[in-house]
């Protein structure tokens, strides 16, 4: 091995577990200030009568001297919040995290296809978290006009300030994302097609893996299309261009641009946006298979079914873009087509979630933390599944269409999920990055406070969503319709309090157990697959002598007749010890 | 109330921080509490949450029922309403079953020393089953839904005769209404020709925007088809009436549609709501800026012929602003004074 100071080991390093660590930081860094975003809108929401004076320090003229939170300010609120957990904690923190840890050392390989490029990954990640986090300090405040971004509101500055400075470093901050993502991507496709230590057959490959493979080949068709969204925006923001805008009058002028369609940005942004969904959840899924079939002490149920269900996940994702936009004025028939793709998704989300289930029964279950989570997220995957049922049903969507209904299903099944998968693999693989335990008392806290908090942030969105009101806004007290859910919204901004309080829990254990925690054994939760066959600090390399070869899939937990639970992957069949009985 | 809530999350911090205090305390000092059977424990736990999950679930569904339901005011509206509800019913009860599965196989196959876990890899039976089922009930609902969005959608012929066509602009931040005047036709318009007054941009070339007339608040008929054009002169907005389940894009350069039938009158609904004050309402729904959250526009449906009424008593863009008159071409200038009303 070869001779690593400071900044090779630390900062510029090649090492993917280096890599996934710095990716997992500057992802909980990013969760942090994402969640404080949310907190200050949920003080608006909850409390809107209440001045905020003592707020002023901090924020300076977004809050009014009457202590009001300015409304543009809300909307950045909203959008910040959106792109940093979207993008930020949830693409990078979760899938580049676990990607780079488990991608090497479940397949049996001594590293990335491209350890520089996955260097450059990072970053183009980080650079784009500076360029993003600067927007946050700008005197015309960040982009406000949604995550998603739709033109003209995000095109033109006349029309809200955050479409000025904020937007442009908005567009050079997902620019330099999409190259990251990008880069990251084609390396995981790379290593998983080609790096497979000996034996290691497809269908010997860990669920986590799969996952993660689906993911990236997601990621490496569905980025490039936001990409090109993105350009063709600055074209219109700075070179005069007509991609999206037209026929517009503001601020006492008529404007030049003519013959642009909006709606041609919405099919762009979703074309990525759908998939990203599946970006943010596969990898979530693929953890909580790994940590489930683990816990349970009981092979997958189902494990081709799953590799088909995400296969078949990962082909449709890319159809069903358009029920965003039912109500976009796009033509009807497109509305029918895009229900049935849209429910026919359904399909292989309920299979996974029946393998879930069939897996947990006639189990042994040991409730770690990491298993906790995991449950949580199926517990989650059905909640806000269900809801997607009403929504993709394109007639129903009319009603519920940019309400909170809408907020509650993603913020459950898209938020609350992958914030749970990620939270399961930190808790199952920490030993494995830091060669310490997690304390497992402070995991059930964090566990049970956030997880009790989530549902009871986001369940009273659902009814607020039937009755009607609409997201984004910044009070509702200007409508009759929508006002009658002043106490909901009191209960829902201290839940949201509570629950982000619950994750100092989790820095807390995180940090302490890097450094104090109880050392770890070599295979801590007696699991099969092969990365708990390296030493419990794996060098640069991962496994000081030859790779292991692989006999058997990744599941072989509780076979009849051997005298231990599990039979780890690289145990050929002749070294099984088969008990007396 | 804000004291209240501050309170609690204060006390709900000062909890997680002295857990937190207490926990670090144990930590420093190294002492190893005896090992406990914190799994039976975190299994019931799963079942409680659970059972309590579902009860306040019930019991809040159930009790504030009124609270979120919206009266529904449009023909439409009902069907969506049922469809709704149907769904509502077939994926609770898919709700709770898969729930109450996931919680109680955690807690009765909860670890236990002397046993070991079943070794089932698959069931292509099973597999096959509950592919097949899902797919059944989504294609019900599916076939319900896209029979619904074609009604939605496509308006019966006969029906788009007699219909009251409107059109409706959406601006940072307010709506306007306008509406065709004797002739039933709305006139051309030009996102150019917007200045501070004639503030829809209509075209005074087009002799059908003569008798056109805007107004502030939406006055719709009841029981009788509406044919929304919909239009934005500067950014994204939703047209959205919740009472009549209408909701479509406002588009700057691409005029949208929605056709629908209100079937209750604003004195009907103050009459069934018992309350004297109710307004329908009309809000945006597609984030457009700071007075997004407060761009309303009151909605007043009246009997037919009230509204008939109403309309025969407005006056004509040109007749409230005839300095408007120059801009009509020279040989219709007698016709748009006649159609505007300011010669009879």
């Amino acid at each position: 091995m070869h001779q690593e100071n400071f900044i090779t080991k630390y900062i510029f390093s090649t090492d993917h577990k280096m890599i996934a660590k710095q990716y997992l930081i500057t992802g909980i860094i990013w969760a942090f200030i994402g969640g404080m975003l949310s907190i200050l809108f949920r003080l608006q929401l909850g409390f809107p009568k209440e001045s905020l004076l003592w707020l002023k320090p901090l924020l300076g003229n977004w809050i009014s001297s009457t202590g009001k939170l300015d409304p543009e300010f809300y909307l950045a609120l909203v959008t910040m919040h959106g792109t940093i957990m979207v993008f930020f904690v949830l693409t990078a923190g979760l899938s580049g995290t676990f990607s780079n840890l488990l991608i090497p050392l479940q397949i049996g390989a001594r590293d990335m296809a491209s350890g520089f490029l996955n260097m450059l990954s990072y970053w183009f990640f980080f650079l784009s978290s500076i360029v993003m986090f600067i927007s946050l300090f700008i005197g015309t405040g960040p982009a406000g006009g949604g995550w998603t971004v739709y033109p003209p509101l995000s095109a033109l500055p006349q029309a809200i300030a955050g479409s000025g400075m904020g937007m442009t470093l908005w567009l050079v901050s997902m620019t330099l994302f999409i190259i990251s993502s990008l880069l990251g991507s084609i390396n995981y496709i790379t290593t998983v097609i080609n790096l497979r230590t000996k034996g290691m057959s497809f269908f010997r490959l860990p669920l986590s893996i799969w996952s993660l493979f689906f993911t990236a080949i997601i990621g490496t068709i569905a980025f490039p299309v936001l990409l090109a969204a993105a350009l063709l925006l600055v074209c219109d923001r700075s070179l005069g261009t007509s991609f999206f805008l037209s026929d517009i009058y503001i601020a006492g002028e008529a404007l030049v641009h003519q013959g642009g369609s909006p709606v041609l940005f919405q099919h762009l942004f979703w074309f990525l946006g759908h998939p990203e969904v599946y970006i943010v959840l596969l990898p979530a899924l693929g953890i909580t298979s790994e940590v489930i079939t683990t816990n349970a002490r009981k092979p997958i149920f189902g494990y081709k079914p799953m590799v088909i269900s995400m296969f078949a996940i990962t082909v449709i994702s890319f159809g069903v873009w358009a029920h965003h936009m039912f109500v976009s004025g796009m033509n009807p028939f497109l509305g029918a087509v895009f229900t049935f793709m849209t429910l026919i998704i359904a399909v292989p989300s309920a299979v996974k979630v029946f393998n879930y289930l069939a897996t947990l029964w006639r189990g042994n279950i040991i409730f770690t933390p990491a298993m906790l989570f995991a449950l949580g997220l199926v517990s989650f995957f059905i909640s806000g599944g269900l809801t997607g049922i009403f929504l993709g049903n394109s007639s129903l969507d009319i009603q519920l269409h940019d309400t909170y209904f809408v907020v509650a299903h993603f913020h459950l099944v898209m938020g609350g999920l992958s914030f749970f998968g990620m939270m399961a693999g930190v808790y199952h693989w920490f030993p494995k990055m830091f060669g310490r335990m997690m304390h497992q008392k402070l995991g059930y806290w964090h566990f049970w406070l956030t997880f009790v908090g989530v549902y009871l942030v986001f369940f009273p969105l659902h009814y607020m969503g039937i009755g009607g009101v609409p997201r984004r806004y910044y009070a509702f007290t200007n409508f009759d319709t929508f006002s009658g859910f002043v106490d909901l919204n009191i209960f829902v901004s201290i839940a949201a309090i509570v629950t982000m309080g619950a994750q100092f829990i989790f820095v807390f254990n995180f940090f302490y157990s890097m450094f104090r925690g109880q050392t770890a054994v070599k295979n801590p939760w007696r699991s099969t697959t092969l990365e708990w066959t390296t030493p419990v600090k794996p060098m640069h390399g991962n496994w000081p002598g030859v790779i292991p070869t692989v006999y058997r899939w990744s599941y072989d937990y509780s076979v009849p007749h051997a005298d231990t639970d599990f039979i780890p992957q690289h145990i050929p069949d002749k070294k099984v010890k088969i008990s007396a009985q | 109330m804000f004291k209240i809530a501050l309170i609690i999350i204060i006390g709900a911090l000062v909890l997680v921080a002295s857990v937190l205090l207490f926990k670090l305390l144990q930590l420093l000092q190294k002492k190893k509490s005896p090992p406990k059977n914190n799994n039976n424990q975190q299994a019931s736990l799963l079942l409680s949450f659970l059972i309590i999950g579902l009860a306040i679930f019930f019991w809040y569904s159930y009790t504030r029922f009124s609270q979120y339901t919206l009266p529904v005011a449009s023909v439409h509206g009902v069907l969506m309403d049922r469809l709704f509800w149907i769904t509502t019913v077939v994926t609770g009860i898919v709700f709770i079953t898969t729930q109450t599965l996931l919680f109680f196989f955690s807690h009765k196959y909860r670890f236990q020393q002397k046993k070991k876990a079943t070794y089932h890899t698959g069931n292509l039976t099973l597999e096959i089953f509950w592919t097949i089922i899902p797919t059944l009930v989504l294609t019900v609902l599916m076939f319900f839904g896209l029979k619904l969005w074609n009604t939605i959608t496509q308006p019966p012929k006969e029906s788009i005769k007699n219909t009251t066509v409107i059109e409706i602009v959406g601006q940072q931040f307010s709506w306007k209404a306008r509406y065709p005047g004797k002739s039933k036709k709305l006139g051309a318009y030009d996102y150019r020709l917007i200045d501070p007054v004639n503030e829809l941009g209509i075209d005074f070339n087009d002799e059908n925007s003569f008798d056109n007339f805007v107004s502030n608040v939406l006055y719709l008929p009841k029981g009788k088809p509406v044919l929304f054009k919909i239009r934005s002169k500067d950014v994204l907005h939703s047209v959205y009436l919740p009472h009549f389940r209408v909701k479509m894009d406002a588009v700057p350069g691409m005029p949208t549609r929605f056709w629908f039938i209100p079937n209750k009158s604003t004195e009907d609904m103050r009459e069934s709501l018992q309350n004297k004050n109710f307004n329908f309402e009309l809000a945006c729904a597609e984030i457009c800026g700071r007075g997004h959250f407060s761009m309303k526009m009151i909605v007043k449906v009246l009997e037919p012929e009230a509204y008939e009424t109403w309309v025969q008593s407005q006056k004509s863009f040109l007749y409230k602003n005839p300095t408007y008159l120059k801009k009509v071409p020279v040989h219709l200038q007698t016709k748009a004074k006649k159609k505007a009303g300011i010669l009879h």
